[in-house]
């Protein structure tokens, strides 16, 4: 039996679109556009995900279909299809074994990894096209590449490059490999700007001439800007890097659907980059940083370096475990602030028992989180929600501010500049402007801090410490919150 | 919630699914104009794909927004899953005949693709079971 005539029937011929690939590839698409409506809520999450699992299948299984290997013979190339399969299959392993042992913390990591895995997969797309453009019918019968499909390769390459460098990095400076602190080159700016212009010159150039050495300048160049992008950038804007690239393997997708012609590709890169566009805007808003201030990077650089020396020795009430255990258990309203320094001592379950045992006692427990709180945006809601705290009693910044001048007891643990009141008060502070929470309105402070000599990632003293109101819990959130649990345990009953 | 925010989520449901509805029937023309393009009129498919681009970045905005602040992480990870759609590409370079280095760079393409797509659709599926309400 003649397979290739049979598929060649199916495709509509060689390059051509088949109209039932396309629509398989819309419907696949508008599938991917619902996963992420059904984010709209927790309780839709899940069938959402299932949407955008079905959208994958059906995209693969589409491609797999309309380009199934065919050999000379014009049969079926099993050694090929053989060879796909387990290219899937290896992949399948790997990203199962991946998902299942990462930690909640190591999310930020986690995403990292999977951008850069895009951006290279882009590169390694966008390079086999290059290298047999007829397999992907953008080439004339001379082998020259469409003029078209030549910009959307050089855009796709550039941006792929760029994602996986880029990505690369913010890996290595989210898993402690680098040091987050950002490393600042003599006329980076210069060089910058130099490199993104050669690209875009050799892009226009690529439309001239397709040959070997402008498409490799092209990549080695655009791996070199994402490196050079991301390394002046400090540990603490990281959530908005990882939130740019997101964008970017989501624009890289987009402009390999272009070479393509496939209307999933295009609908996934829209949707994936505008997501990480307003991941961003909503990051920056949070830290009340300009994006370009955040591109052009060196933030927290000196900051802690210039404040040492001046500070002055002001009073401040220390407290112990018992005391807040007590303190909490008379409050009506608690309003528990976590910060990521709460997961980095691996205190959310703790902290989760504390806020029960609170309940049991009919105090009204809520949590508060900043934007930013985490490493990454929404990070903190998934600590918690793994530590078992319903999502319910979880508040974002602007639903819960105006509850702090009612509650009894603001508890802050892991958490220092979203709650330092000077971001609203003074214009020389360097994170004035930036949305903070009213924990100085409660009527009592707890702060659970390490010491009082560390500050925050800005490099700045908090009011905060200082205030009457306010008791310091010197020591390591998870023991303090353990002791605080003891407490209420023993001291209730 | 209040009204007008829930008139607002009404109003935003609306858009997206017009905006939708208006992303396939610029596709159905963007698949005429593709078969056209056989002929050689290259122009005009890329200005029908590139209309579908914009659309769907317009459905982007509008869904992202009404993601709840919450699920961004699970938001992140599944956007990373659904990216690696890029995998369409790599399996037409791995199945194609020609160009041997063309087909093993599709192949470690798919390989990477597919670690992004079980391991971003998994971690997303693990997180999104944590989220419980009140009582459960």
């Amino acid at each position: 039996m003649d397979i290739q005539a049979i598929l060649s029937a199916a495709t509509g011929g060689h390059g051509a679109v088949n109209p039932y690939a396309a629509i398989a590839y819309l419907v696949s698409g508008i599938l991917f556009i619902l996963a992420l409506r059904g984010l709209s809520s927790p309780a839709t999450a899940q069938n959402g995900n299932r949407f955008g699992m079905i959208g994958m299948a059906i995209a693969v299984v589409t491609t797999m279909l309309t380009h199934t290997p065919v050999g000379a013979d014009g049969l079926l190339d099993t050694i090929s299809l053989v060879e796909i399969l387990v290219a899937i299959g290896i992949g399948a392993v790997i990203g199962i074994v991946m998902a299942r042992k990462i930690a909640m913390t190591a999310m930020p990591q986690l995403v990292a990894a999977f951008h850069s895995l895009v951006g290279l997969a882009a590169v390694a797309v966008a390079a086999a096209a290059y290298l047999n453009p007829g397999a992907f019918g953008i080439a004339d019968a001379a082998g020259q590449i469409h003029t078209v499909s030549r910009v959307e390769m050089g855009l796709g390459i550039a941006i792929g490059a760029i994602t996986f460098s880029g990505s690369v990095i913010a890996f290595l400076k989210l898993n402690g490999n680098m040091s987050g602190s950002p490393i600042m080159l003599p006329g980076r700016h210069v060089i910058n700007l130099g490199t993104l212009a050669a690209i875009v010159a050799l892009t226009a150039w690529f439309t001239q001439d397709q040959s070997p050495w402008v498409f490799w300048t092209i990549t080695g160049l655009s791996f070199l800007i994402g490196f050079l992008l991301i390394i002046p950038i400090g540990g603490a804007d990281m959530p908005v890097v990882v939130s740019m690239l997101n964008s970017y393997s989501g624009w890289a997708a987009a402009a390999m659907g272009f070479t393509l012609g496939n209307t999933a590709m295009i609908i996934t890169g829209a949707l994936v980059g505008s997501s990480g566009a307003i991941l961003s805007y909503i990051m920056c808003r949070a830290m009340n940083r300009s994006f370009i201030s955040v591109i052009a990077g060196g933030f927290g650089a000196d900051a802690a370096a210039g404040d040492g020396g001046s500070k002055e020795q002001r009073p401040w009430k220390p407290g112990s475990a018992d005391d807040a255990a007590f303190l909490m258990s008379q409050a009506e309203n608690v309003i528990i602030v976590p910060g990521y320094g709460m997961a980095v001592a691996q205190a959310q379950h703790a902290l989760r028992e504390m806020g029960d045992l609170l309940k049991k006692e009919g105090v009204n427990v809520k949590y508060a989180i900043h934007p930013v709180a985490g490493r990454m945006p929404g990070h903190m809601n998934v600590l918690l929600a793994e530590a078992n705290v319903p999502y319910d009693e979880v508040f974002e910044l602007e639903d819960i501010n105006g509850e702090f001048a009612q509650c009894d007891v603001a508890f802050v643990i892991g958490a220092n500049d979203v709650t330092n009141p000077s971001a609203k008060t003074d214009k020389t502070s360097p994170i004035y402007g930036m949305p903070v929470l009213d924990v100085e309105k409660a009527k009592t402070v707890l702060f659970v801090k390490r010491s009082m000599g560390g500050v925050g990632y800005a490099g700045v003293d908090n009011d905060v410490f200082y205030m009457d109101q306010t008791m310091m819990l010197l020591g390591d959130a998870k023991k303090m919150a353990d002791d605080i649990v003891k407490a209420l345990n023993g001291g209730g009953h | 919630m209040s009204q007008n925010a829930r008139i607002s989520r009404v109003w935003k449901c609306g858009r997206c699914f017009l905006a939708a509805l208006e992303s396939t029937r610029w596709a159905a023309r963007g698949k005429r104009c593709a078969k056209r393009n056989q002929q050689g009129s290259e122009p005009v498919d890329f200005i029908a794909i590139f209309s579908i681009f914009i659309l769907a970045c317009f459905v982007g905005y509008f869904v992202v927004w009404s993601v709840t602040p919450a699920l961004h992480t699970p938001l992140m990870s599944v956007t990373n899953a659904i990216s690696s759609v890029i995998i369409v590409g790599a399996l037409i370079a791995s199945a194609a005949a020609g160009s041997a280095s063309s087909k093993w760079l599709g192949l470690a393409a798919v390989v990477m693709a597919s670690i992004n797509i079980f391991g971003g659709f998994a971690v997303t599926s693990r997180m999104l079971a944590m989220y419980k309400k009140k009582g459960r």
